[in-house]
């Protein structure tokens, strides 16, 4: 019954995928109808070029600031959530919306909201909000990741209000005629048999911050100068406003490695029984 | 939103315009109309939206109406879909026969590519279609000596404009004649609070237009030139690297507003921060006029709004008449036409910048490239600012191309990436020079 979802992913996925491998042994400047083979020339081009290990770098800053900040406030929210109460419901419902709205729609309203002649600083008077908030290279890369998790902070609560209501009342039932108390049954329940989930999850934003393109280019466009010129935006550039298809397609290669590279070590991480019952005892 | 919008919403396109044409993404098919239009009908591309649509649009129904036989079918496109589009039609061998452009570096990836075809005979059997235009017009047009487009539209070059109330609040009557005059005003306007210049930092084209200028007024068009013409190391000009020392010092000097690199010329900010008197001067395209117009309250009608050539610098070699900017916008023919289409096209090109489609455009506050269109600027509100253009535009002795365009994209990209670092002041004129050469000729 797999059939449909296979062919639409081997036509959609894997197809361009071996189309841009085989690109990237290629120059093409993308409109003109002879594309030559040119060997390793690309990949010599690419790897040579002191803007790949920046965008490495940069993308693996927002990796990794954006995970710190997003795991811990989505565990926390998650398990706040989970709760049945009527009111927790109804902030849960206020607190998905960033979800619905568009990446691009996100990074314009805040691309206005921080510009510091016209954005929410200079209308309300707030002196510490005046800052040069995406024209500072360190502050942009910061104002990057705010944005990114503001966006998908209730996507990942969503996630561990799931997993915290798979976890049986009797665990608690147990852990409180034990007398423990509600932090040491957040880490003693709660954070171990969330494991799984903070795989998922985790899986779910280092890969995704691995495309984070939309975003990036909208709010700050790779700037100021190169500050925020991440993987995927290093790619978009050098293939679309630099005509550079085949070196294009090798950063993008490259970014298929990593992510794959990652989602590997991750499912390492959950450990060999990745797959066995959490509910033992329950 | 890019720039390409901007150059197509010359003056009178309004916040309205940005947002429609921002609502409508997809391609609309409209035939003209009276007209049938077959198979064999041209195709014609080109950007929706205010203010050129309807105007493009009157251009190829008025050319329906009367040629019976000869149709040409109209498709439109926001901006930045146009582009992709074009692009991947290009590449796949269904382009339209006429394709609508930007010429210089564009036009020339186009013409290597053998996609659109060689005009200068045909410019040459018709010399009437040729000598109505403004000379300068043809620039963009041309790769290595032959003409690959009709030139059409209006031309727009890049101007000073300034605040008239800023200057009074600091006491001083005239706007900087020269360079030295620039620098002094500089501490003037920041002891009063106001930037000395508007500049809309994040978008790198806007800060490319100084160095235009700046080049241009130093060394003259040869030091660009001989990036253009490929010639090595040709960044190490001495009045290159003095170009981009200047430029450093006046960001040193605060000469631009505050956050400049994080401003987006997209919102419209830039023109924003000068008629909101919170900087005093402001180096733009000429469409900028429309956009302070539909945006900036009474700040035209009040006479607030001043307007003037980039300064001289003192000694240097450029002709301060010279300017830089979009000669025209670009029609081209694509070299896989029938030849019924193709001579629809040709017919057409004879068509344009009729007198209808002349006022149309200066409606809009645009100057069409026709020689003597002058006459007709007399009737219009904005005949002032008008007039200005068409004399910048007529008297320049040189009308230099914009280096993003007149470059290949390569070349291009590579060159904004080092003016957002140069104007970030993280990398010095030489490391400029040094990073540029190496992608000349490419």
């Amino acid at each position: 019954m797999a059939w449909p979802a296979l062919i639409a992913f081997t036509i959609f996925g894997i197809v361009p995928l071996f189309g841009v491998v085989a690109l990237s042994f290629t120059s093409w400047n993308g409109i003109s109808e002879q594309i030559s083979l040119t060997g390793l020339d690309s990949w010599k081009t690419v790897l040579s070029d002191p803007g790949l290990p920046h965008a490495l770098w940069v993308t693996f800053l927002i990796m990794a600031l954006s995970w710190l900040a997003q795991t811990p406030l989505s565990i926390l929210i998650g398990v706040f959530i989970a709760a049945h109460k009527r009111y927790r419901a109804l902030l849960a419902v206020l607190f998905f919306i960033p979800l619905l709205l568009s990446q691009a729609a996100i990074a314009i309203t805040y691309k206005m909201l921080l510009d510091p002649n016209f954005g929410l600083g200079a209308g309300l008077g707030f002196e510490f909000l005046q800052q040069n908030w995406l024209g500072e290279e360190n502050l942009a890369l910061g104002v990057v990741v705010f944005v990114v998790s503001w966006q998908w902070i209730p996507f990942h609560s969503l996630i561990y209000q799931g997993g915290v209501r798979q976890i049986p009342a009797s665990m608690y039932e147990a852990a409180e005629i034990d007398g423990a108390g509600r932090v040491r049954q957040f880490f003693s329940i709660t954070l171990p048999q969330l494991k799984y989930t903070i795989i998922t999850s985790s899986t779910l934003m280092v890969v995704g911050s691995l495309t984070f393109f939309d975003l990036i280019w909208v709010l700050t466009a790779g700037g100021p100068s190169d500050a925020t010129r991440a993987l995927a935006v290093d790619m978009y550039q050098t293939g679309f406003k630099a005509a550079l298809m085949g070196p294009a397609s090798a950063i993008a290669v490259i970014l298929v490695l990593v992510g794959l590279g990652l989602a590997l070590l991750l499912r390492r991480l959950g450990g060999r029984d990745a797959t066995a019952s959490q509910l033992e005892g329950a | 939103m890019k720039r390409r919008n901007f150059l197509s919403l010359s003056a009178g396109a309004a916040a309205a315009t940005g947002l429609a044409a921002c609502g409508k993404s997809g391609p609309s098919d409209s035939s003209g109309g009276g007209g049938t239009a077959g198979a064999d009908a041209a195709s014609y591309w080109f950007l929706s939206g205010p203010p050129g649509e309807p105007i493009r649009q009157g251009a190829v129904d008025r050319f329906n109406k009367a040629n019976p036989d000869n149709q040409v079918k109209v498709t439109t496109f926001q901006n930045d879909a146009y582009k992709d589009k074009l692009k991947t039609a290009l590449g796949a061998g269904q382009a339209p026969t006429i394709i609508w452009g930007w010429g210089g570096g564009g036009l020339k990836s186009y013409v290597e590519a053998g996609q659109v075809d060689d005009l200068t005979d045909w410019f040459g059997q018709n010399a009437a279609v040729k000598d109505r235009l403004f000379k300068s017009s043809f620039g963009p047009a041309t790769i290595d000596g032959k003409i690959y487009a009709m030139p059409a539209e209006t031309v727009q070059p890049i101007v000073m404009l300034y605040n008239k109330e800023a200057f009074e609040k600091v006491g001083v009557q005239n706007p900087p004649q020269t360079w030295a005059e620039v620098m002094d005003l500089v501490p003037k306007f920041n002891a009063k609070g106001i930037a000395p210049f508007s500049l809309a930092g994040q978008s790198r084209w806007t800060n490319m237009m100084w160095l235009e200028f700046l080049f241009d007024r130093i060394g003259g068009p040869e030091v660009f030139g001989n990036v253009f013409n490929g010639q090595k190391d040709a960044w190490n000009n001495p009045a290159s690297i003095e170009s981009l020392t200047k430029i450093q010092e006046l960001i040193k000097a605060n000469g631009f507003i505050k956050g400049f690199a994080s401003i987006a010329a997209d919102t419209n900010a830039d023109q924003a921060l000068l008629y909101r008197g919170k900087a005093a001067m402001m180096l733009h395209g000429s469409w900028s006029y429309g956009i302070i117009q539909a945006e900036g309250g009474n700040f035209i009608k009040d006479g607030k709004l001043g307007y003037f050539n980039f300064p001289a610098v003192d000694g240097g070699k450029g002709d301060p008449s010279n300017t830089v900017g979009n000669a025209g916008q670009y029609l081209s023919i694509y070299s896989k036409a029938s030849d019924k289409q193709k001579e629809t096209a040709k017919k057409f090109f004879q068509s344009l910048l009729d007198d209808t489609e002349q006022e149309g455009w200066i409606k809009t506050g645009g100057v069409p490239i026709v020689q003597g269109s002058n006459a007709k600027l007399a009737s219009s509100p904005d005949k002032d600012f008008l007039n200005f253009i068409y004399d910048v535009a007529s008297k320049a002795k040189n009308f230099g191309q914009s280096w993003d365009q007149a470059l290949s994209p390569t070349a291009a990209e590579t060159l904004l990436d080092n003016i957002a670092k140069l104007f970030q002041l993280s990398i010095s004129p030489q490391k400029f020079a040094d990073n540029m050469n190496q992608v000349i000729g490419k």
